[in-house]
């Protein structure tokens, strides 16, 4: 009993060393500092929206429509219909980054789910890798288009199709992992101790892919944040009134000579957070490679 | 090689089986009765059942499906729900826009990016490399509805250099090259970034290998070096980043479309979508992930010729 404690909190301050490891070579990473700081903003202007917001993001006052950057009381402009810019921008960070996590989280689940399965049985291997060869024969985005059109366009419904769209490339990564961690001798020697496939998958095979999972997830972060602003913009997404940020271009398209902030500002935005997340990404590869000397 | 294309073609043509099953499926099982889009409200339940008579409805919907694809093979896409028109002729009228969309894109996207990723290489942590690989970085992040639109503030709306949008004229005139080149950058930013990382990264692999040093020893001069020793082989894994983003490209193209008022197939994708227009989603669809799997394919068997190392047994 005693053994398996010392055991567990040796494991826990392995686990502590490694997270620490990484995220010290992850902030060597100028770029990658800065996607973090762009990220952690993101998040305080999501969570917090209710009280960073001056003002209601739906409420239209005609009376001062179109009103420029910098305007009184209206630091980042109005749009058409009076609707203050910078309140319409922080309640739009909310529906990216819930509509990311969600969609990344549902993605991952599968992916890992059928990566696992096929990386493992060979007998389940061809059929699941030939659904996902299937997947992998539509260009992304639209792949995403064809479950809207057979749903139907809302939010929720991008949200199922951006889910869907990464499983197929969660359940490849996952998948060869798989298939180069269950030949190490740990993964033989459980089996010789007659370990359950489940117990040996879950706890053994599963957190030694955690590394290109998470590279996984933060890239695809930024594809799902570019996708759903995307269809809001080609209005399969978000629908009016919605603070969504590729439909706020989509409105301002009409407005260009008269309140060119309205697409300029929701378009920097989205770049930002799209960057933020693809260096983070990047970052992370880089500093969970163990073949990386970041230190030079 | 041959047995290798042979291959591959059987896998294409399972493959589009598949496709073809999903979309049609997809599209049969989204809800919304198509007679009832059809017939509209002012429809009788006999004038519905007359419609779904008509168009098969009321058969298995694998012999929906067989009669669907029977109708494929003969160049019958089926019918819009809208106006009744040709699916396979709405494409073909529109298909040339698209097409030069993509082909105009990749084009932008190859010279940028190849030209950009050898430079970054060859003259590794210059100003020129720095620059190069933010703006790659910032290239893949820019959402290229949000780049139209800013292309089209500047040079269409401020300097009134290039039309706005629309692709009336042929490309090889002046007003149809200039009505390309904003969507063609539009479309082709992201791709030149994915190509310039790839084809800096792998330049530098090649230009380190022993081979080079090699020749450089040897007394061949730099240009030699780089033009004829090093480009052929960096050039394997970038193409397939170009081949793999050609792909994107033409799905790329349905936003871009939609940006600069094209008419091409994309839109007319948005439009069905937004009308529940099934046969003509169904058509686009089918026609676009058809022509994306056959581009893989050229790819991957191009990927076999120029690197005799590769073997798909």
């Amino acid at each position: 009993m005693a053994e398996a404690v010392v055991d567990n909190q040796v494991q826990k301050k392995k686990k502590d060393i490694a997270f620490f490891r990484t995220f010290r070579r992850l902030v060597k990473n100028k770029l990658a500092v800065f996607g973090l700081v762009i990220i952690v903003l993101l998040t305080i202007m999501a969570v917090f929206a209710p009280i960073i917001a001056t003002y209601d993001p739906i409420e239209q006052d005609l009376t001062s429509a179109e009103l420029g950057l910098g305007s009184e009381g209206h630091w980042l402009g109005t749009d058409n219909y009076g609707r203050d810019m910078w309140s319409r921008l922080v309640y739009g960070a909310r529906v990216s980054l819930v509509v990311g996590i969600t969609s990344v989280v549902i993605g991952l689940v599968g992916g890992v789910a059928l990566g696992l399965l096929a990386g493992y049985y060979r007998k389940l291997d061809g059929i699941i890798m030939r659904i996902v060869d299937l997947l992998f024969a539509f260009p992304g985005i639209l792949l995403a288009m064809l479950i809207i059109a057979m749903l139907g366009t809302s939010l929720v419904n991008v949200v199922i199709a951006i889910s869907i769209w990464s499983i197929p490339g969660c359940a490849r990564i996952v998948r060869g992992s798989v298939l180069s961690v269950k030949k190490q001798e740990y993964v033989l020697a459980m089996k010789s101790l007659g370990a359950s496939n489940s117990r040996i998958l879950l706890k053994h095979i599963l957190p030694n892919c955690t590394a290109p999972i998470i590279v996984f997830a933060t890239m695809r972060m930024a594809t799902s944040i570019l996708s759903t602003s995307a269809l809001s913009f080609l209005g399969l997404g978000a629908q009016p009134p919605t603070a969504e940020w590729g439909a706020m271009i989509a409105a301002g398209q009409d407005f260009m000579w008269s309140a060119p902030h309205m697409t300029i500002v929701p378009g920097i935005a989205i770049m930002l957070v799209v960057f933020a997340f693809n260096v983070v990404g990047d970052g992370l590869r880089d500093a969970l490679d163990p073949n990386m000397d970041l230190g030079k | 090689m041959v047995s290798l294309i042979i291959q591959r073609m059987l896998q294409l043509l399972l493959l589009l089986v598949g496709i073809s099953f999903l979309v049609f499926m997809s599209m049969h099982i989204a809800p919304g009765d198509p007679a009832s889009i059809i017939g509209g409200p002012t429809a009788s339940e006999s004038d519905l059942e007359a419609i779904r008579e008509d168009l098969g409805l009321n058969e298995p919907v694998l012999v929906q499906y067989i009669d669907y694809m029977k109708g494929v093979f003969q160049g019958n896409l089926g019918f819009s729900y809208q106006n009744n028109q040709s699916v396979t002729e709405a494409i073909i009228t529109r298909f040339p826009n698209t097409l030069n969309l993509a082909v105009a894109s990749m084009i932008v996207a190859v010279i940028i990016g190849v030209a950009a990723g050898i430079i970054s290489a060859i003259k590794q942590n210059s100003w020129f490399d720095v620059s190069s690989t933010t703006f790659a970085l910032a290239g893949i992040s820019i959402p290229n509805f949000w780049l139209g639109t800013m292309l089209i503030l500047l040079f269409s709306v401020t300097l009134k250099w290039l039309p706005v949008g629309g692709l009336s004229a042929p490309f090889y005139t002046i007003e149809g090259m200039k009505q390309l080149i904003l969507p063609a950058i539009t479309l082709g930013t992201a791709s030149a970034a994915m190509i310039a990382r790839m084809a800096r990264s792998t330049m530098l692999e090649v230009i380190r290998a022993d081979y080079i040093r090699t020749a450089k020893a040897k007394g061949v001069k730099q240009k030699s070096v780089i033009w004829i020793h090093a480009l052929r082989n960096a050039m394997i894994p970038v193409i397939t980043v170009i081949g793999v983003n050609f792909g994107a490209l033409l799905g790329g193209t349905i936003i871009t479309e939609q940006v600069f008022a094209i008419n091409g197939v994309g839109r007319l994708m948005i439009d069905a979508i937004a009308a529940r227009d099934f046969p003509v989603v169904q058509g686009t669809v089918l026609l676009v992930a058809a022509l994306f799997v056959i581009v893989n394919l050229i790819v991957d068997i191009i990927y076999a010729l120029i690197d005799p190392r590769i073997s798909y047994d």
